[in-house]
């Protein structure tokens, strides 16, 4: 975050972005190491550079057989904040949000969460178990499931405790970390609904549980009524087999419901008939209200957005044309409206959205033909979607849930654009 | 019940009417995956339910769980389930729930004693799931339900009275009400919402995000040095002393002293009766053997009142220690002490009630 102080307002169009100018200095001392050559073949006075990479050859292929970003965009990772959990194996990081853009999480930066480490799964010995309230319980190896139709839907994933940290007051300064416990990707796997009907489910089942193959052996109860609905058994995320963070071989895809319950490295799934009460879904998962009380099963991530540009991690360098831009996303269905503020809530303006929009998934949303007069902007963003639910401010939220419930903060976040370009996470009255 | 599962149902009893109990016939996708074996299911049915569906054969009581929990729990969840680090703390914080920094274990939150005994079998100890016995885990369940107040120590849990247990704050839970915190009317104001920009606060002034300009991951977030959350709790903010203990609050921080002390009446156990102990010089109770150190600062004159009480209970060894000109006492009390100073004032609030 020191990086800001280097920041300088340009006002005309010819600066270079914050983060080329940044590199500018690499890049300039990579080209001095190759010393004469460098320096005879340099640009005409009055013209432009031709760089070495458009005289010399680059790498060959294969020189990475499974690719990776270029290394100019090294700093796009995942990151956690040390400070939040006793261990790195029960812990969480974070998606960099400020540096996506359209509605694909890429599988690498997908964020983390794992409750006893990332297990490393053999695909040829794991199996998925369907027993209890069946007509015949069935054990299927991932040749199996691999038989079986297909489906290939986009869909988010959003961490009930997104933005927990940010219930009392505005805390951590950048949407990687106020926002980041989400990532979307297009899932592929088996429906649910098929599976239940090859074990033949009683029509007394009300419940699933399902239980992961790690050493947490992570456990939620599920209702049949989302079971049969949309979930999906998924192997595949993004057109490649999952990765071993999101469970690979095999993971439960529960649409529009918190991350908790898309059990990882899934192993078995039990039918009953009342649910389980598991410790993430009673000491854990539960909304602790300010009489007391707690509410349980709050299974829906309510509508939601968040400018990711600009945003701390990417302030604005110049005054005039800037692009506003920023995610949306419903787990009640789908983005209908998004609107902007850039008066800290006063008044709102209609943003576009860029599609594709779908059900339970990201959406991308601009404010196009802004222009930055260098003056402090309070920039907010709030979505409504399909069902008519309507962003709520966190003073809205509080005024109901208090401030200790932890999970299921939806509320509309407010960007506080100084006059130096820097952006911080405020919280206004 | 859906309309989905009410037409899987009806097709399930129609097909059954028609031909008897269901066979490999009925399968759309026969002959993929097999009928796993009784014992196939067994070895992997671990869970148990709040009625006690799925409780293995097995009992075990809180003395026997103490033994186990000092040897695999306590290194992460302290001696006395009071926490360690950011390891959650497993006992007492009854009463805190509408609190500023509710805390919530096990008695004070957890609305079914199954999920204790489901949750030690799957995932404890943490890097060595799966390792206990079913009678370990009872044993377990017994000594962390016992601490909490919730049964006597000689109540042996067994798979028939697991899901009989009634944890304290089993009717505080709800279902979800939401959709909430919707605008009057439904509709979104998109003209003059409000009339002024109030800041309440901004992150860089709190100052804890780690540093995200290198390629480093979260290098130098520096944590506030009251942060002691396991999940992604909100920060907790240090609330001002309060200047009376609630003695009702004391009760379960007296959780983590009994297991060693009795206070309302004059019994030896592991450690010395508390009864009388206001105004008593340290290390006089008859019929209890103290060490050295203690009997030293009780010939130095150390006498028991609030605050030499509450200077001991914060810091067992130092404060011994600081009376016997030693930097630390040596003792037989293995506790560590109680660091929270509410939990203290309310700890001794409660001692003066009980101890009379």
């Amino acid at each position: 975050m020191g990086e800001k102080k280097t920041i300088e307002i340009k006002d005309s169009g010819a600066a270079m972005p914050r983060r080329r100018f940044l590199q500018a200095g690499l890049a300039g001392s990579a080209l001095a190491a190759t010393g004469a050559l460098g320096a005879a073949k340099g640009a005409t006075a009055a013209g432009l550079d031709i760089p070495d990479w458009s005289r010399q050859l680059g790498a060959s292929v294969d020189d990475a057989p499974y690719g990776k970003p270029t290394h100019h965009e090294s700093s796009v990772i995942r990151r956690s904040v040390e400070w939040l959990t006793a261990t790195r194996e029960s812990s969480v990081n974070f998606t960099p949000l400020y540096a996506l853009e359209g509605i694909v999480t890429p599988n690498g930066i997908c964020f983390e969460r794992h409750h006893g480490g990332a297990a490393d799964v053999d695909p040829a010995e794991h199996k998925l178990m369907i027993h209890g309230m069946v007509d015949r319980p069935l054990l299927f190896t991932m040749e199996d499931l691999l038989r079986l139709p297909r489906i290939s839907r986009f869909y988010f994933l959003e961490c009930a405790a997104n933005g927990g940290m940010e219930w009392r007051n505005a805390q951590l300064n950048g949407v990687q970390f106020t926002h980041g416990m989400i990532h979307c990707v297009q899932y592929t796997g088996v429906s649910l609904k098929l599976l239940l009907e090859e074990a033949g489910v009683s029509t007394k089942a009300k419940w699933l549980m399902v239980e992961g193959g790690d050493s947490a052996g992570m456990n939620r109860s599920v209702p049949i009524e989302k079971a049969l609905d949309d979930c999906m058994v998924a192997f595949a995320m993004n057109g490649e087999k999952l990765r071993a963070e999101q469970g690979y071989p095999l993971r439960l895809v529960v649409p529009g419901f918190e991350g908790n319950m898309w059990v990882k490295w899934l192993r078995r799934i039990e039918v009953g008939d009342e649910s389980w009460q598991a410790r993430e879904e009673t000491s854990k998962y539960t909304d602790l209200m300010p009489d007391g009380r707690a509410r349980r099963f709050t299974w829906e991530m309510d509508c939601k957005s968040v400018i990711t540009s600009p945003c701390p991690e990417n302030p604005l360098t110049q005054k005039g044309p800037n692009v506003i831009s920023g995610l949306a996303w419903s787990g009640r269905g789908s983005v209908k409206r998004v609107d902007v503020s850039l008066d800290g809530g006063k008044n709102w303006k209609e943003a576009r959205i860029e599609g594709p929009v779908m059900p339970k998934c990201l959406t991308r949303f601009y404010l196009d033909g802004w222009e930055w007069d260098g003056s402090e902007v309070y920039m907010q963003s709030r979505a409504i979607d399909d069902t008519g639910y309507v962003q709520p401010q966190m003073t809205a939220l509080q005024k109901v849930r208090g401030i200790n419930s932890i999970y299921h903060n939806n509320a509309i976040q407010t960007w506080l654009v100084n006059k130096t370009g820097e952006v911080e996470n405020v919280r206004l009255a | 019940m859906s309309v989905l599962l009410k037409t899987v149902g009806a097709a399930l009893v129609l097909s059954f009417i028609a031909s008897g109990p269901l066979s490999a016939a009925d399968r759309k996708y026969d002959g993929i995956g097999r009928m796993p074996t009784p014992d196939e299911i067994k070895s992997w049915d671990i869970d148990v339910r709040p009625d006690g569906q799925g409780a293995p054969e097995g009992h075990g009581t809180a003395g026997e769980g103490e033994r186990v929990y000092l040897v695999k729990c306590a290194s992460c969840h302290g001696e006395f389930g009071e926490g360690g680090g950011r390891y959650p703390v497993l006992i007492g914080g009854h009463g805190t729930l509408k609190d500023m920094r509710p805390e919530k274990t096990i008695g004070s939150y957890w609305p079914y004693a199954s999920t204790v005994f489901d949750y030690i079998k799957r995932a404890m100890p943490f890097g060595d799931a799966q390792s206990l016995t079913d009678d370990e885990t009872y044993a377990l369940t017994a000594y962390l339900l016992f601490m909490n107040d919730v049964i006597d120590e000689d109540f042996a849990v067994t798979q028939d009275n697991i899901g009989t247990i009634e944890m304290p704050n089993q009717a505080n839970f709800f279902m979800d009400p939401r959709p909430d915190a919707q605008p009057e009317g439904g509709t979104a104001c998109m003209k003059d919402c409000k009339t002024e920009i109030k800041v309440l606060g901004r992150a860089t002034v709190l100052d804890v995000t780690p540093e995200t300009g290198g390629g480093d991951m979260g290098e130098g977030g520096s944590a506030p040095a009251s942060q002691s959350s396991t999940e992604a709790e909100p920060k907790k903010e240090e609330v001002a002393a309060a200047p009376a203990g609630d003695a009702d609050a004391g009760r379960s921080v007296f959780n983590k002293c009994k297991a060693c002390h009795v206070i309302d009446s004059p019994k030896n156990r592991v450690g010395p009766s508390l009864h009388g102990v206001f105004g008593r010089t340290a290390a006089s109770f008859d019929g209890f053997k103290y060490s050295k150190d203690f009997q030293k600062a009780g010939d130095n004159g150390l006498v028991w009142d609030d605050d030499s009480l509450a200077k001991f209970i914060a810091d067992p060894k130092g404060y011994l220690g600081s009376v016997i000109g030693k930097e630390k006492a040596s003792t037989r009390m293995a506790f560590g002490g109680i660091r929270k100073e509410e939990d203290v004032r309310d700890l001794i609030a409660y001692m003066k009630e009980a101890a009379k």
